[in-house]
């Protein structure tokens, strides 16, 4: 038997996929030039419409999806995890820490790769878990921890960490400066699928733990007490918590830089149309978190095209005036919002 | 017949150096109803942590059900041990069906979903408890007491037969603290569970449990029958204050009444 509640989510679930499906097919169409039928049939015609189609836009649209479900669903983690709102891998210092790890990588000129995987991907991620080992390892120095420590410790690292970059970037010569400026813009202008396959092992294998663990997240949620009073060992959840989530944003943060605001937002807006039961709300965070950069995309490169808007202020602007709303506006009472 | 369910011989544990609580030894029975009192910071919610492994480590021996402490997987203690931690005031964004039902975790794996057993023990907890009626309403829109039977009723959904309980009655009104009294006396007597209540109380404990243990500066200030614990003498060893003492008017039992200031 099935109750209504549990009935009504798998029906949002399913017009999230639906969703899905139709975003991630129809994106790769929308731009400044139409594509014809005849180009997407014939990848490799040599026509300029079917490169466009082909090595430019899906690629593109395949890398804001991933994008953007890793991010939010590690957003997702981190809020369930330290039961707090702002808890994401921005606030806490992750993503710089990312950043700091790719920024060295590109700083040193290195260049090498694992199983085709570019040594990028692995920087961002070691700068990632590094950084998340820190902020963790400060608040926990002392006993008595609590959130807020832990949020203005990653505060702290965030900004020590950007300065690091800044200084690395500043010392750097011309060209490499560059790289790190553009890529610290945050973006998705990507090209042929090798930035795809550098991005998909780490966002599909940290949201496949993250799904495997929705029991020990609705736990975490209710408090660290009461959780381990319910049988999670909850020193090992962290640790595998930590892990996924630096996967998902080191792979992200590599390709694209720091994307900020889908962390943050889409697991809010998930928790208030499907409830916080993670059983539910991990795969509509994915879903909905792949949706929503993949439209922001789209509108970044439509709106003043033949220009673009980096993606990072459209999500910004959209996130900023929703943040505010969240702080003012307690909504409803009777929904799962954290 | 009556099994020893928790042991505890000359148990210490120190935070930062700093020693909370002193050569502690206890045995809890099956069955048994006990109460923890003492002063504030006398150690009696970490003795309760300690039991549930919130708190690790310390030295001594802790069994339950025979088998060490430390021997246990969360998963395993689980099924031994129940725990309604203080009231903290952060309330978590579930119903109150879906926070009972987290009780069963020990039992679902990853992906699975409740079978008919764990929806059977859900069913009858929310049952004992009183609260069916607000099985599909959100945590946050509970008053305290009612939120105090939905983590009573968690509790209970775990299977565990030793619950656990940190000043379970501490802010309800008398409605819902004889509420919460009469079911957690209806769970010791008609199933069987055995309660280890920590509470600020004297007069609850003495009226509801069997045997009082009480904890001064982390050691064992009084340890035995809940009448025996009603005298002036140990009270005030305990509490530094003298107490006036009446008959309570169903019972007979000696309990302590309000001084006027």
């Amino acid at each position: 038997m099935m109750n209504t509640g549990s009935k009504h989510k798998l029906i949002l679930l399913t017009i999230l996929l639906v969703l899905a499906i139709f975003v991630l097919s129809g994106a790769p169409m929308v731009g400044m030039n139409t594509v014809p039928v005849s180009a997407i049939l014939h990848p490799a015609s040599g026509r300029m419409e079917s490169d466009i189609f082909w090595k430019i836009r899906i690629p593109r649209v395949c890398i804001s999806f991933l994008a953007g479900a890793g991010l939010a669903v590690s957003g997702m983690a981190f809020q369930a995890m330290f039961r707090n709102p702002l808890a994401t891998p921005f606030t806490l210092g992750v993503a710089s820490g990312a950043s700091l790890g790719a920024a060295i990588y590109v700083r040193l000129g290195l260049v090498f790769s694992v199983l085709g995987i570019s040594g990028i991907s692995f920087s961002a991620f070691a700068g990632a878990i590094l950084s998340i080992l820190l902020v963790y390892g400060l608040t926990r120095a002392r006993r008595g921890f609590s959130t807020t420590t832990m949020l203005l410790a990653g505060v702290a690292i965030s900004f020590f960490f950007s300065s690091v970059i800044l200084f690395t970037q500043y010392m750097s010569d011309f060209t490499h400066s560059f790289r790190i400026l553009r890529w610290l813009m945050g973006g998705l202008e990507v090209v042929g699928f090798e930035s795809v396959l550098n991005m998909a092992p780490f966002v599909i294998s940290g949201s496949a733990i993250i799904l495997y663990m929705t029991h020990e997240l609705n736990l975490m949620m209710t408090g660290e007490e009461i959780a381990i009073s319910r049988g999670v060992s909850v020193w090992k959840t962290k640790r595998i918590l930590f892990f996924a989530t630096s996967l998902m944003v080191g792979g992200v943060v590599a390709i694209c830089g720091p994307i900020g605001f889908v962390g943050m937002m889409v697991p809010h807006i998930c928790r208030l149309l499907i409830g916080a039961d993670h059983r539910y709300l991990t795969p509509a965070t994915l879903l909905f978190g792949g949706v929503f950069l993949t439209l922001c995309d789209m509108l970044a490169r439509t709106l003043i095209a033949p220009a673009e808007i980096p993606v990072g202020i459209i999500t910004a602007l959209l996130g900023g005036p929703f943040f505010v709303w969240l702080l003012l506006g307690k909504p409803s009472s009777k929904r799962g919002i954290l | 017949m009556e099994n020893t369910v928790i042991e505890i011989t000359r148990f210490s544990f120190s935070i930062s150096s700093k020693a909370i609580l002193k050569d502690i030894s206890l045995n809890v029975k099956e069955g048994e109803y006990i109460s923890i009192v003492g002063p504030n910071g006398a150690g009696k919610t970490t003795l309760l942590k300690c039991l549930d492994r919130i708190h690790k480590g310390g030295s001594g021996d802790i069994r339950i059900a025979g088998k060490l402490l430390d021997k246990y997987s969360q998963k395993e203690l689980a099924q031994k041990l129940s725990y309604v931690p203080q009231a903290d005031g952060r309330i978590s964004p579930f119903t109150v069906y879906e926070f009972v039902m987290m009780g069963r975790y020990h039992h679902l794996s990853p992906f699975s979903s409740p079978g008919k057993e764990d929806k059977d023990a859900v069913h009858d907890a929310l049952a004992i408890t009183g609260i069916s009626e607000f099985a599909e309403r959100f945590l946050r829109t509970l008053s305290g007491g009612e939120r105090q039977k939905v983590f009573i009723a968690a509790a209970l959904a775990q299977g565990a037969k030793v619950l656990l309980l940190d000043e379970p009655t501490t802010f309800l009104d008398p409605k819902h603290e004889a509420d919460v009294h009469r079911l957690l006396a209806r769970a010791n007597r008609e199933r069987g569970f055995t309660v280890v209540s920590v509470t600020h109380d004297i007069n609850s404990a003495v009226l509801t449990s069997r045997r009082i243990l009480a904890l001064k500066n982390g050691a064992v200030a009084f340890c035995g029958f809940a009448d025996k614990f009603m005298n002036n003498e140990i009270l005030q060893k305990i509490y530094e204050k003298s107490f006036l003492f009446v008959k309570h008017p169903q019972t007979g039992k000696t309990i302590v009444a309000p001084e006027v200031p």
